[in-house]
């Protein structure tokens, strides 16, 4: 850990030094310090804007975030990629995302399912490939639903993959829908979690009005499963009697979507991937939702007691409590045992579009600091709360990405809450339609980058030498190369869960390995360490 | 429950669904070839993804930092072409990485836009964007074209445009092509010809970039891989072996061709006849006597067979994976008396069938074998679930099936996501035909033990 003060202007100029001119302004742009806590002036950051080419990034495309990360953990979908064989081969199975289909229930998420488009089809159109693609679906697979994405050439050579949907829904009596969702559209997942979200929208979300049971029922919005996260809070909203209708998508069902406009609240965990569903849902059926956060054992704690609160309902609050006073003896004491190894350490985080935020929750919980952190593809607003959303200029990149206009469903809408009722639930912390982002938590000395590449990563770690970096696959192990522990918070490396009670415990013994391990500090030879040469005993003699 | 439950021995034919391939695209051939030369960085003109997608996959098959650019097209550029954004890609590579080398290649968003990336480079160059001394090499790898194999071997051939010469003065080397193997596989070429005291330039060879040691330093670009001075002599060598017919031929007449170097095309030398073939050549060749030790590790590697002929006869094995790798295997797998019952590879070419049909004409069972379109692990699945086989070997795909039908799994192949040793231990050469005895009866005699009722439990075996 450097023990220098830190002088987060240096550092930024250290950035950016050797980049030409006109690549050294833009990314100036991206890098702020930390706010200090409440109250203090946010600053303004870059976000949401092209990645400058040639510079090593961590973004993917919009196909990425469509079909691998949205619709991919929908295990009972037939998710089939209509383009080369690349794009479904390398979002088969590569996102972590657990399933528990059940003895009878379908599961579609081991298989990789593609049109393999070659020459021919790129020259003359891939679009009866495509309808004879999802019949050849229907007749090896009979899913209950079945999903398209397009892929860069589809949209170049203009294969209208919507109107074979609507064409093959009507064949085949199921629901089969289309996503526009070519990798050069946006400028990096996030447009893709936005195009698989309306799909969504437009045709799942409420289109079974069979009722729900249940006294308290939510949806949980950007919850992906990856190694099991949503088992565990699946079991804690269980535990407290807390009716689950859809997780969008972890783990997810179509049944479970078209029944999600029955909840009374919408929690939203990834603030970037979902909040406009949210918003539409809201619009569309009356429901409010909030944010929240399972990541960390204090941050679920909070959340399930913003819940109860929200519910208004005493038996609830006392049974939140009594859940929380259960769960909460194992976390003291595994805390207990691994603080004074990890207390006082460092880390940076720089990943997807809200675990940089969530994560750090955890991160405290074990002592550590977060000095640096970022989104890979967040929006302004993730980092300086909702707020900014007025004044967040839509340019070209943006405008290209469908933005629905939802009305209040004629049969469906019911408002959960009075205004007045809102505006004393707010009173109480409990606050709808509220992100205050990620810049006002975060140290003054601290320094938000988004949309980090390589080249100052690599100078971030030379000059904050923090004990742990988290990021993806692809920076793994250059930074450990580095001798410096490197995990996963895509894809949490092996481990997980790491939401919830069970999950924050997992992550205390994970990173205490991790920061602690004897490796990194055996990476050189003895006879590589600096000094003089020893004397060669048996030539002296 | 299955974890592939949805999948049934009915077969039904298909034309238009590839369900699980065997098989990637150009593009991530292209970049792993590229790492292969000293100094070079890999770049993906496309968009974003594919060189997100490229890098995560070899990062994840070698547990190692795979570095590469992308000329991250928007919309905009897919309209108006992709000229500017390479342009502006190749100055901020050479600013701040400073690699001696650019190696682009396409993808199928470019090559569908129609980018030309020979009159981009020379822009590029005519731009003041190329400094001194530096170069930029390019091929065409579009994705709806071909495998990660086609790409692989375009990529070769698009290392050796950029840099070989002739200069008439015999440099007395032999250049050897490798297809696309692991770079212990390359290691392990270059230990065999080195016993046979031939002096070799092998192009690419990944050994020492993807697979090199913690030291607490990153090194964007490590000790290996063969140079562009190197490769700047292949048209003086006596020689081209090319090892692999998909992934070598065209680097090999290339050199045939313009620089008037013979080339030969063998198969990959793993197993024993093939490792003959290859040691057979590098003596005709050169001239050069086969030393002892050669004929050593060749008998050992004898020996293993007929030592455990019992554990392997009449065994049936399911094989997926990429032509050039699939077929030294089915031989070595005849050699060995087992049955390779099915075989499928998403590469294609007439040479496979026909070879296939060479190789299993006397073996007792009724191999099924198909490569191209469909030719994917559902295929094999319902193949296996129809007549269920003995042993899997591919890549780590198969463990599905390898779970949901309780046969064991030899990973090998391109890629090997869960396990480690195929970075580091050839299975190239006598040697590595060891070492693939070694895990072929492991995995055979780990189920016999596990299977076998108490009156039957051996020690001995």
């Amino acid at each position: 850990m450097s023990s220098k003060p830190i002088n987060v202007e240096e550092i930024k100029k250290e950035l950016i030094a050797k980049m030409p001119t006109k690549v050294a302004r833009k990314r100036a742009k991206s890098i702020v310090p930390g706010a200090g806590g409440s109250g203090e002036a946010i600053p303004e950051i870059q976000a949401n804007v092209r990645t400058v080419p040639g510079i090593i990034t961590q973004r993917g495309c919009t196909y990425a975030g469509c079909k691998g990360v949205v619709l991919g953990p929908s295990r009972d979908i037939v998710n089939l990629t209509h383009g080369p064989i690349g794009c479904g081969f390398y979002s088969w199975l590569t996102r972590r995302n657990e399933t528990d289909a059940g003895p009878d229930g379908d599961n579609f998420i081991p298989y990789c399912f593609s049109t393999d488009l070659t020459e021919h089809d790129i020259v003359f159109g891939g679009m009866k490939k495509l309808s004879a693609a999802i019949q050849e679906a229907y007749d090896n697979f009979h899913p209950k639903a079945i999903s398209v994405f397009s892929t860069c050439p589809v949209g170049l050579i203009g294969d209208d993959i919507h109107s074979v949907a609507r064409q093959m829904q009507e064949k085949l009596g199921i629901t089969v829908f289309a996503n526009s969702c070519e990798g050069y559209r946006g400028v990096s997942q996030s447009a893709g979690h936005h195009i698989a979200n309306n799909q969504i929208m437009k045709h799942i979300i409420g289109t079974d009005d069979t009722p729900v049971e249940g006294k308290y029922k939510i949806n949980i919005l950007g919850e992906y499963n990856i190694g099991g996260d949503a088992f565990e809070i699946e079991r804690i909203l269980e535990k407290c009697g807390i009716t689950l209708i859809a997780t969008f998508s972890g783990n997810s069902t179509v049944e479970s979507f078209r029944k999600a406009h029955f909840a009374d609240l919408n929690t939203v965990m990834c603030h970037r991937s979902l909040n406009y569903v949210a918003e539409m849902m809201e619009t569309k059926f009356g429901i409010p939702w909030i944010k929240v956060n399972f990541i960390g054992a204090h941050a679920t704690a909070k959340s399930l007691r913003r819940i109860a609160t929200y519910f208004e309902d005493q038996e609830l609050l006392d049974r939140v409590e009594q859940v929380i006073a259960e769960e909460m003896p194992a976390i003291e004491a595994a805390i207990k045992d691994i603080r004074p190894r990890t207390e006082g350490k460092t880390a940076m985080m720089f990943v997807g579009g809200s675990r940089a935020h969530h994560y750090q929750e955890l991160f405290g919980e074990l002592g550590m600091k977060v000095l640096c952190a970022g989104y890979e593809f967040a929006h302004r607003d993730d980092y300086e709360g909702r707020h900014v959303l007025p004044k967040i200029k839509v340019d070209a990149d943006s405008r290209n990405i469908e933005e629905l206009e939802v009305e209040q469903d004629a049969t469906r809408y019911k408002p959960r809450k009075t205004p007045e009722q809102l505006e004393a639930l707010k009173a109480k912390g409990v606050e709808v339609k509220d992100y205050d982002g990620m810049i006002g938590q975060m140290d003054k000395n601290s320094l938000i980058i988004d949309d980090i590449s390589q080249y100052e990563t690599e100078k971030l770690i030379e000059i904050m030498k923090p004990d742990i970096f988290c990021a993806g696959i692809k920076e793994k192990y250059i930074i450990q190369k580095m001798g410096m522990p490197m995990k996963q918070l895509h894809n949490y490396d092996i481990g997980g869960p790491y939401a919830g009670f069970v999950g924050a415990i997992n992550w205390y013994r994970d990173i205490d390995r991790m920061v602690n391990s004897k490796i990194w500090s055996l990476t050189k030879a003895p006879w590589q360490s600096e000094g003089p040469e020893l004397e060669a005993s048996y030539v002296a003699e | 429950m299955a974890l592939l439950r949805h999948t049934t021995g009915e077969i039904k034919e298909r034309k238009a669904l590839t369900v699980n391939p065997a098989k990637t695209c150009q593009p991530i051939g292209a970049m792993y070839a590229a790492l292969g030369v000293h100094n070079c960085f890999p770049h993906s003109h496309g968009s974003q993804g594919c060189c997100a997608y490229h890098r995560s996959t070899l990062t994840r098959h070698y547990k190692e930092p795979i570095v590469a650019g992308t000329s991250s097209f928007t919309e905009g550029s897919s309209v108006f072409g992709g000229q500017s954004n390479l342009i502006t890609a190749i100055d901020n590579i050479f600013t701040l990485y400073d690699p001696e080398i650019i190696a682009v290649h396409t993808t199928c968003l470019s090559e569908t836009i129609g980018d030309d990336l020979r009159q981009i480079s020379q822009k590029a160059k005519d731009d003041g964007k190329v400094p001194e001394g530096k170069v930029l090499i390019y091929a065409s790898t579009p994705s709806y074209v071909g495998t990660h194999i086609t790409g692989y071997s375009n990529m070769v051939k698009g290392i050796l445009k950029g840099f070989v010469a002739k200069t008439g003065t015999p440099n007395g080397k032999l250049n050897i092509i490798p297809g696309f193997c692991e770079p212990s596989d390359m290691a392990e070429l270059r230990r065999l010809c080195g016993m046979m005291g031939i002096e070799i330039i092998m192009v690419p060879d990944t050994n020492g970039v993807v697979n090199g040691p913690m030291t607490g330093k990153y090194e964007m670009f490590p000790k290996g891989g063969a140079t562009k001075e190197e490769i700047a002599t292949m048209g003086d060598s006596m020689a081209t072996i090319g090892l692999g017919r998909w992934a070598t031929t065209d680097a090999v007449n290339y050199l045939d061709a313009d620089f008037k170097v013979p080339g030969t095309i063998l198969g990959m030398p793993i197993g024993l006849q093939a490792t003959d073939r290859f040691i057979e050549t590098l003596h005709k060749l050169t001239g050069k006597a086969v030393p002892d030790a050669i004929t050593f590790e060749r008998g050992q590697l004898v020996d293993i067979i007929s030592d455990y002929d019992q554990y392997l006869y009449g065994k049936k094995v399911a094989l997926a994976g990429d032509p050039d790798q699939l077929l030294p295997l089915v031989e070595l797998i005849v050699t060995l008396g087992m049955i390779p019952a099915y075989v499928v590879s998403g590469t294609a070419g007439k040479y496979f069938e026909d070879r296939m049909a060479e190789l299993t004409k006397d073996v007792p069972y009724d191999c099924k074998y198909k490569c191209g379109p469909q030719a994917d692990m559902y295929l094999l699945h319902q193949w296996i679930k129809n007549d269920p086989v003995d042993l899997l070997i591919g890549n780590t795909y198969l463990k599905y099936i390898a779970r949901d039908e309780d046969i064991p799994l030899l990973r090998h192949g391109f890629p090997i996501l869960d396990r480690v040793g195929h970075q580091y231990f050839p299975t190239f050469g006598y040697s590595g035909g060891m070492r693939l005895l070694e895990k072929i009866l492991a995995a055979i005699m780990d189920r016999q033990d596990r299977d076998a009722p108490e009156t039957r439990f051996e020690l001995q075996m």
